[in-house]
């Protein structure tokens, strides 16, 4: 670090390190230590990449989720609204097959990208210019997309067509230079979403609004066009992970992604992202949803706890890392 | 030190002495000694960061004194926290609004000490003890009104009366007045009175001179964490009092009164109605000129200026800018024509507390600060650097966030926010609540550097002498219309009470003579020009 910059403005300052933001870091190095002590199988390249290709669904979202909540609200319907995105991209893969062949794959997922952008689209109307609450909104949106996937299949599953499964297969099995590309995709995902709310205006105006609303309306900042930008981003990141998932069940059930609205935001909370809104912290979001899954690798992998007791583990693990978080403030 | 020479009050009720704090190396206040006496107010004053606040925290139990003691009635006193300090008899009223809004009044006078009958809480008996206690602060609301539906002012006084449920031998205030109109200001002063004549000792600590003028017994003066002294009120001046706060001998507080503006009105708007708050409002202001907007809270002012920015529901018949109608009116839309508004509320509309300078400073302006698609924060470090100067913004590091900026502080932070925009026209609400008398000089002069420079200022104030001194046009307002409008020597503070209060439309005729109230002296400076 000797190059000096061209940087004429004001000296960088003495950055002190931050205990609570480097916090949920510490803890996913804290339960990758254990884990290596725990278990010998648990650091071999092949369990590593298959935690971290399973954590890439939920970090995938939980970057969309880091938006909605920096900017003040919340978006339980997720994990539903994922069944829905993968039960309309499975239909319309296999509606274009036959004139279209693999290409179908890529349509589809555009189709996919369109219907994730538009839930949000409707999620953050019905926030904002319905003046709900984003609790009650998305509660509602989260039952009516988990019945229409439920409706859409029956109650039973929508497989994706024989012919689309060989070739749609690499996007989840698949590796670019021996990195999964589930996680190359998620790099990307969060590489971009960093950009967006720590280097654009629009991230400014997200944590603006969800610091104070008053103060971002008062400063001529349009809280409603904001949030509702959120929850569209939330769904195109719904979009995307369900273009990862297709390939690895080749189906969407009515038990696609249930329950997951938990898991990511509690990927969020313990990255570090105030629940009331503020500042967004997308790395943290990251880290905790590795955090969750190496946790749940790990119980499964020892017998020590057993695996039905994972969730009850994620749930000791969010109350704890919010004691922390309270205690190192 | 000068000690009282008539001790207006009776026995010593809490006497401290050597009292000192300090966190870590940081010393906020030293060696305090003070005797405050049954049945006198004794008043504290200083600038912010004076100590002020770790004095009243360190008499009432709410922070621990690092070094000296208390004593009451010649006993020694401690308090290890504020319920000690209660239980014997010493309150604090916080400045800022402690009660819960869902709650009724007497929820929350009687909150944690609810009266109860068998395993019943005694709604009745609270209810009942709840009017007196309002009675007797002068409260209008009644015990059952929900506390999130008063005005500001009456939660004020439910929080007086909060504080007064139970006997006390000392009641400290903190800027209680901060918050209130001019007749509620009476009010209190009277409540304060009361508590004088039952023999309370009182100890008041306001920004404003002319109540402690009007109401203290003795005055101590901090400055810098250390104590200056204390003096009996009688016979300090308001003068006096703030040259002992700053320090320095202190030659005006309001620059000089400008030529009279002549050119054509810059913002003209015609028929402003605001849904709750305004009627049929038409005013206009122009460049070079800083147009006063009076009255009382509740008047309408805040809600008028706020309707015209979009801010309420409002319908407005015509509003032009430089000659151009305006069709968006919103905060954006106006400051794209050049029009800003300051509220008053800079807590809790103008900054974001948690937010660092920075970002609070480019928040109004994000889209010419960064013209691309990054974010530039080289240029926003820069601007930062500017604005401190420029404003005489103080703070430790650049680095800090924006709630731990001190009230005066925040409030130039603000002004180099909306800046920042290049508006020609500002409207400031409130410019100098609740701030020292330091930053409030440097903010009026500011103000007249904007109008010499051209560009048109709206001032809304409770501060009668404020708007008296600033404003070369004064508008009163009162039911949400604008009642009067004071031009030339017809500004005095009597008159804009008179026609915030009593008109009925038209009010005492408005001219254009060059008398005036001989006891104003601002006459003169005006008539110089």
């Amino acid at each position: 670090m000797t190059s000096a910059t061209t940087n004429i403005a004001a000296p960088e300052p003495a950055r002190r390190i931050r205990w609570a933001e480097m916090g949920p870091f510490i803890a996913l190095a804290l339960v990758i230590v254990i884990g290596t002590m725990i278990n010998s199988n648990f650091l071999t390249s092949t369990n590593i990449a298959n935690v971290v290709t399973r954590s890439a669904f939920v970090a995938i979202i939980a970057v969309g989720a880091t938006f909605v909540i920096s900017s003040g609200c919340l978006d339980l319907s997720v994990g539903s609204m994922m069944a829905f995105v993968t039960g309309i991209m499975i239909l319309a893969m296999n509606r274009l097959e036959p004139s279209m062949g693999a290409n179908a794959i890529l349509v589809g997922a555009g189709v996919g990208l369109v219907v994730g952008a538009l839930c949000g689209l409707l999620n953050g109307l019905i926030v904002t210019v319905g003046k709900i609450e984003p609790f009650i909104a998305t509660l509602g949106t989260m039952g009516i997309f988990r019945a229409l996937i439920t409706w859409m299949s029956d109650g039973g599953s929508i497989p994706i067509d024989r012919a689309l499964r060989e070739p749609y297969r690499p996007v989840y099995f698949g590796n670019v230079l021996g990195i999964p590309l589930p996680v190359v995709i998620t790099l990307v995902v969060v590489l971009m979403g960093a950009f967006i709310l720590y280097r654009t205006k629009f991230g400014r105006r997200c944590a603006a609004a969800g610091s104070n609303a008053e103060v971002a309306r008062f400063s001529g900042v349009s809280v409603a066009g904001v949030r509702t930008t959120a929850y569209v981003i939330q769904g195109l990141c719904v979009a995307i992970a369900a273009i990862c998932y297709i390939p690895r069940l080749g189906a969407a059930t009515p038990t696609t992604g249930q329950l997951w609205e938990l898991q990511v935001i509690t990927a969020v909370v313990i990255g570090g992202t105030a629940l009331r809104g503020g500042k967004g912290r997308i790395w943290g979001s990251v880290a905790g949803a590795l955090i969750l899954e190496v946790i749940a690798n790990l119980m499964v992998l020892s017998n020590m706890v057993s695996e039905y007791l994972v969730a009850a583990v994620q749930g000791v693990i969010i109350i704890l890392a919010m004691l922390a978080h309270r205690f190192i403030k | 030190m000068s000690l009282a020479s008539r001790p207006p009050g009776g026995a010593s009720a809490l006497k401290a002495e050597g009292l000192a704090k300090a966190y870590g190396p940081i010393t906020v206040l030293s060696d305090v000694t003070l005797d405050i006496l049954s049945g006198e107010v004794h008043a504290i004053i200083g600038e912010n960061g004076a100590g002020k606040s770790t004095l009243m925290k360190l008499l009432s139990g709410h922070v621990r004194p690092s070094a000296g003691h208390l004593s009451m009635a010649g006993q020694p006193a401690d308090f290890p926290d504020a319920v000690a300090a209660e239980a014997a008899g010493v309150v604090l009223v916080h400045q800022e609004i402690l009660l819960a809004p869902d709650l009724t009044v007497a929820e929350n006078l009687f909150l944690g000490r609810e009266l109860s009958r068998g395993p019943m809480t005694d709604d009745r008996a609270m209810n009942r003890r709840t009017a007196e206690v309002l009675a007797q602060v002068g409260a209008q609301c009644r015990p059952r009104d929900r506390v999130g539906a008063l005005p500001l002012a009456q939660r004020q006084l439910v929080q007086i009366a909060r504080a007064l449920l139970e006997p006390r031998r000392v009641v400290i205030f903190d800027e209680p007045t901060a918050v209130l109109a001019n007749d509620e200001v009476e009010a209190l002063l009277s409540v304060v009175r009361g508590l004088r004549e039952r023999g309370v000792a009182v100890l008041y600590i306001s920004h404003r001179l002319d109540e402690v003028e009007a109401l203290a017994d003795r005055v101590t003066v901090l400055r810098d964490g250390q104590m200056i002294g204390t003096w009996p009120a009688h016979g300090l001046t308001q003068r006096r009092m703030a040259e002992l706060m700053v320090g320095r001998e202190l030659d005006r507080l309001y620059p000089p009164k400008r030529p009279p503006a002549l050119s054509e009105p810059l913002l003209i708007v015609e028929g402003l109605s605001v849904d709750r708050g305004a009627v049929e409002a038409s005013l206009s202001v122009r460049p070079g000129e800083v147009l006063g907007i009076g009255g009382m809270i509740g008047s309408g002012r805040t809600e008028l200026f706020e309707g015209l920015m979009g801010l309420r529901p409002a319908h407005v018949a015509r509003v032009t800018l430089a000659g151009r109608e305006i069709a968006q009116r919103t905060v954006k839309g106006w400051q794209t024509a050049g029009l800003v508004y300051l509220t008053e509320d800079r807590k809790g509309k103008g900054l974001l507390l948690d937010e660092p300078l920075a970002t609070n400073l480019t928040l109004q302006a994000l889209e010419s600060v960064h013209p691309g698609v990054k974010l530039d924060r080289g240029a926003e470090g820069q601007l930062l650097q500017r604005a401190v100067a420029e404003y005489d913004i103080r703070v430790r590091s650049l680095h800090l966030d924006a709630g731990q900026l001190s009230g005066g502080n925040q409030q130039k932070l603000l002004l180099a926010k909306v800046m920042l925009t290049d508006p020609a026209v500002v409207i400031i609400d409130e410019p100098t609540r609740g701030i020292d008398i330091g930053n409030k000089s440097q903010i009026y002069d500011f103000i007249d550097r904007l109008v010499r420079a051209g560009k048109a200022v709206i001032v809304i104030s409770s501060e009668l002498p404020e708007l008296v001194g600033l404003s070369d046009r004064v508008l009163a307002m009162r039911g949400g219309r604008i009642a009067a409008e004071l031009t030339g020597a017809n500004i005095t503070e009597e008159n804009v009470v008179y026609a915030a209060t009593s008109g009925k439309g038209q009010v005492r005729p408005v001219t254009q003579t060059r008398g005036g109230d001989p006891n104003d002296k601002r006459d003169d400076q005006y008539r110089g020009t």
